[in-house]
């Protein structure tokens, strides 16, 4: 970092940034760039809280006995970890912030279809985002982020209502956000860009947004009865009124499970970008890597029963629950086969995105890999909520879409910024992140057929070697958060100014400057040929 | 921290059929990571870009290949699928000898009783060799009964009894937790389960002062609610007879045919108008709040203890 840049004087012509200045010209911005960045701010804040409790809970679990917190406090340090990584950062990270900003670019509009609404998605979300903060402030809530009944019904004392109203309204915002991608890319898409020209992270946002309209209901209703019955006691999931408390399990997971994929599918759209940039190749199997996205958006809603193994529902119950889990695994199967594919005689350059994908290949691979374990009845049983499953999830949820993310922000960042960021730190944390990763959540993997427990405050003796791995690990996963947090705020000012297309990619939203003009294009580009066309040799087939 | 196990105990006689379906599983996953993270650092090393203008020629892609890489883990997939639930079905159903056991999770503590009616709090001694079958409910949020030595785990949930099963095959201590999380003492919810030699489980047993077995408390229970001046055990009365009921089919009023299980004796104690059987009119009081999920557990244990000889007795 020898020279320090400004802004170079030659740079006059207006960009979206750049465009008007205050408070006001943001808050009140219809321009789906600028609301990107909104997200882009409130998803780094969430992720911020959310990463203090996960410090807290590997803080605690260095020694056997509960000697940091209390037994209250752990549960609902815990219990804010899973509701803000995964409902206020996992759930929105990529659509809203990436997905905003790229789908119009992608696919040569100048907007969403709905920009009012894509604001007004926004304001719900912060909306929601102040009701759980003040769950937090007002005592926090211990339910664990999936609110079992009865207890999150009948019995927890805590904020119980407050975290629910504040997901209840957050689940508008993902509504809304899945309803102006899919008008979007239905009705706004360039002169020439047919469905099979569609980039691939367009196709995996069509699948997510689907997922978001369809599933996101589902949850709300069953917040909507939890509180219900917290103030009214009318017996929808308290055996004791006439309940039944596993009805809850169906409708939470009904919603949860395809929200997995809610957080995995843009992230895989993202590699997508990724793989065929820095191979400079045209992606294996387009057809199968699209149609793989709406296959896992489609069987997503039909595995939700593997959550609920050793519930006590029927054992013909649970067979329909494996099979179809398994036949979840496929499409993700062939997707990490075809990026593999589209390497082979690439020209690889390893680039940081690169670096994040290749990560995300890796671990989510592990991450789909331990599901067959979890998929399958005769093991589930003694690895149901051990932290067998906590591993698992964090291999696809940390392993796979905050990869995903980071490799995504990084690669677009020239174009979201105008700026470049520093390479060399750049390809350092994503190392830092990738080693720091296995070194907290391999362990877990053991500790779980050992046999630990979720949610455990305090532990016996005999697991602490790894939990201290897994605690030493995440230290080391903080520093990797940490860093490009820091560069990145620091290239906006510093940073070298990036050029149009800095990676010499392919896609539409290249051809227009970065940082791109609030009108996005100039005049609205015409498609005439597949994305990742590279190279104008006729392609083999191999 | 000297004892520091990276594999769980096998305790039990279902252990070794679970561990060979996870290493089965672990074979598989090493197989596959092995060759993508190979591939990938072969083709990235192999394929690095040499000039900044090259530019490599584009691959279609290859049905062939796409349909070997989805076939072949389908099939991976369904074979594992097949194998994962022979052993989950083998494990399911106790054997019809098991000894019966009682639980009720309770915030924060396992309540067992032995049908002979010693009692137990987070400690539950049971013989080598014996299969062993536990009927289990809780008195308010869901728990999870989990030995990991015998690979089993079964979740206890309020107002439906669950059940699980299993046979101990080694003498020792083994770590029995809650795993579905319950509150604040979540972790607390933990005890031992002593695996002993079929001796010292006698001298256990016959060491510890007991008062009634828990049929005999369930039919003082009987007799001090009232029971059976409706339930008369020589004629029907008001109520059906109960002797020879359990595990048997019973008409409904309303035509359909259920059968006689704990979770329906129950529910047909707390809530007696929920199923009528044909020929009876609704006039049983609810026992919802006079008796407690132990009391219930009793009271089904004297129902079930009439079951057999009585139905002998009453054939024709």
């Amino acid at each position: 970092m020898s020279t320090v840049w400004t802004a170079p004087p030659a740079k006059t012509e207006t960009n979206y940034l750049n465009e008007s200045y205050g408070i006001k010209s943001w808050l009140l911005t219809k321009d789906h760039k600028r609301i990107a960045l909104l997200y882009l701010a409130a998803i780094t804040f969430f992720f911020a809280i959310g990463g203090f409790f996960a410090v807290l809970i590997r803080l605690e679990l260095i020694t056997p006995a509960g000697d940091l917190m209390q037994p209250e406090t752990y549960n609902k340090a815990f219990t804010m970890h899973g509701v803000m990584m995964i409902f206020f950062f996992l759930i929105p990270a990529v659509p809203a912030v990436l997905g905003n900003f790229l789908v119009p670019l992608m696919i040569g509009a100048r907007d969403l279809a709905f920009p009012r609404i894509n604001l007004l998605s926004w304001y719900i979300y912060m909306i929601g985002g102040l009701f759980a903060l003040y769950a937090m402030v007002a005592g926090g809530v211990d339910t664990g982020w999936t609110f079992y009944t009865p207890y999150s019904s009948t019995y927890s004392n805590t904020q119980v209502m407050a975290t629910a109203i504040g997901i209840f309204i957050l689940g508008f915002s993902s509504i809304l956000t899945g309803l102006n991608f899919i008008v979007t890319i239905h009705k706004m898409r360039a002169p020439g860009l047919t469905w099979f020209r569609l980039p691939l992270f367009i196709w995996a946002h069509y699948a997510t947004s689907v997922i978001q309209i369809l599933g996101t209901p589902v949850v709300a209703i069953a917040i909507v009865l939890v509180g219900l019955e917290r103030a009214f006691h009318i017996g929808i999931f308290d055996p004791k009124l006439g309940g039944d408390p596993i009805l809850f399990q169906h409708l939470f997971w009904f919603y949860s499970h395809p929200a997995v994929y809610i957080m995995i599918l843009p992230s895989m759209g993202v590699i997508s970008e990724l793989v065929t940039c820095f191979s400079r190749k045209k992606i294996f199997g387009y057809g199968f890597v699209a149609m793989s996205s709406v296959a896992i958006a489609v069987l997503g809603f039909l595995v939700w029963g593997h959550h609920m193994f050793v519930s006590g529902q029927s054992v013909y119950a649970g067979m329909v629950f494996s099979i179809l889990s398994y036949l979840v695994a496929i499409p993700s199967a062939i997707k990490v086969f075809n990026w593999t594919a589209t390497l082979y005689r690439g020209s690889i350059s390893y680039q940081t995105p690169l670096l994040y994908a290749l990560g995300f290949i890796g671990l989510f691979t592990i991450g789909g890999l331990t599901g067959l374990f979890l998929a399958n009845l005769g093991v589930d049983v003694h690895l149901h909520d051990t932290y067998f499953v906590v591993a698992h999830f964090h291999y696809i949820m940390v392993g796979g879409a905050i990869m995903g993310y980071l490799g995504g922000i990084h690669f677009w960042w020239p174009k979201i910024s105008g700026r470049m960021y520093p390479e060399g730190w750049a390809r350092f944390s994503a190392l830092v992140l990738f080693v720091g990763f296995n070194l907290t959540f391999f362990p877990q993997f053991v500790l779980g057929y050992l046999g630990m427990p979720r949610r455990y405050h305090a532990y016996p003796e005999e697991f602490q070697v790894l939990n201290v791995l897994s605690s030493a690990g995440a230290s080391i996963l903080a520093v990797g958060y940490l860093i490009p947090m820091i560069y990145l705020i620091w290239s906006m000012r510093y940073g070298k100014p990036a050029p149009a297309n800095p990676w010499g990619a392919t896609g539409l939203e290249w051809q227009t400057p970065s940082p791109p003009p609030s009108y996005n294009f100039e005049e609205t580009p015409v498609v005439t040929e597949e994305p990742y066309v590279y190279s104008h040799e006729e392609a083999e087939v191999v | 921290m000297t004892d520091f196990p990276l594999f769980p105990e096998k305790a039990s006689t279902i252990a070794q059929s679970v561990d060979t379906l996870y290493w089965l599983l672990v074979a598989i996953s090493a197989f596959f990571a092995v060759l993508i993270f190979g591939l990938i650092f072969f083709f990235a090393i192999r394929y690095r870009r040499r000039r900044p203008d090259e530019i490599p020629r584009p691959i279609l892609g290859s049905l062939r290949l796409e349909l070997f890489w989805s076939v072949t883990p389908g099939l991976i997939a369904i074979a594992v699928f097949v194998y994962g639930t022979v052993v989950y079905f083998r494990n399911a159903a106790p054997p019809p000898d098991a000894m019966e056991m009682y639980v009720v999770g309770k915030q924060w503590m396992w309540k067992i009783q032995h049908p002979e009616g010693h009692r137990e709090i987070n400690e539950l001694h049971v013989p080598v060799g014996r299969a062993v079958k536990l009927t289990m409910t809780t008195e308010d949020v869901i728990h999870s009964f989990y030995i990991p030595a015998f690979r089993v785990k079964m979740d206890v949930v309020p107002g439906r009894y669950t059940t699980m099963w299993f046979q101990p095959t080694k003498p020792g201590k083994y770590h029995l937790f809650c795993a579905e999380y319950c509150g604040t003492q979540h972790s607390g919810m933990k005890g031992w389960v002593y695996v002993m030699e079929p001796v010292d489980y006698e001298n256990w047993l016959s060491g510890k002062a007991t008062t009634e077995s828990m049929a005999a408390a369930g039919e003082r229970l009987f007799q001090k609610l009232g029971c059976q001046s409706c339930h008369r055990a020589d004629a029907p009365g008001r109520g059906p007879v109960l002797a020879g009921l359990f595990g048997s089919t019973v008409l409904l009023a309303t035509g359909e045919k259920v059968v006689a299980d704990e979770t329906y004796l129950r529910e047909s104690i707390l809530r007696p108008q929920a199923k009528i059987v044909a020929g009876y009119r609704t006039q049983m009081p609810t026992f919802e709040g006079q008796v407690t999920e132990e009391q219930l557990l009793q009271l089904i244990a004297y129902i079930k203890s009439l079951g057999p000889k009585e139905r002998i007795d009453t054939a024709p």
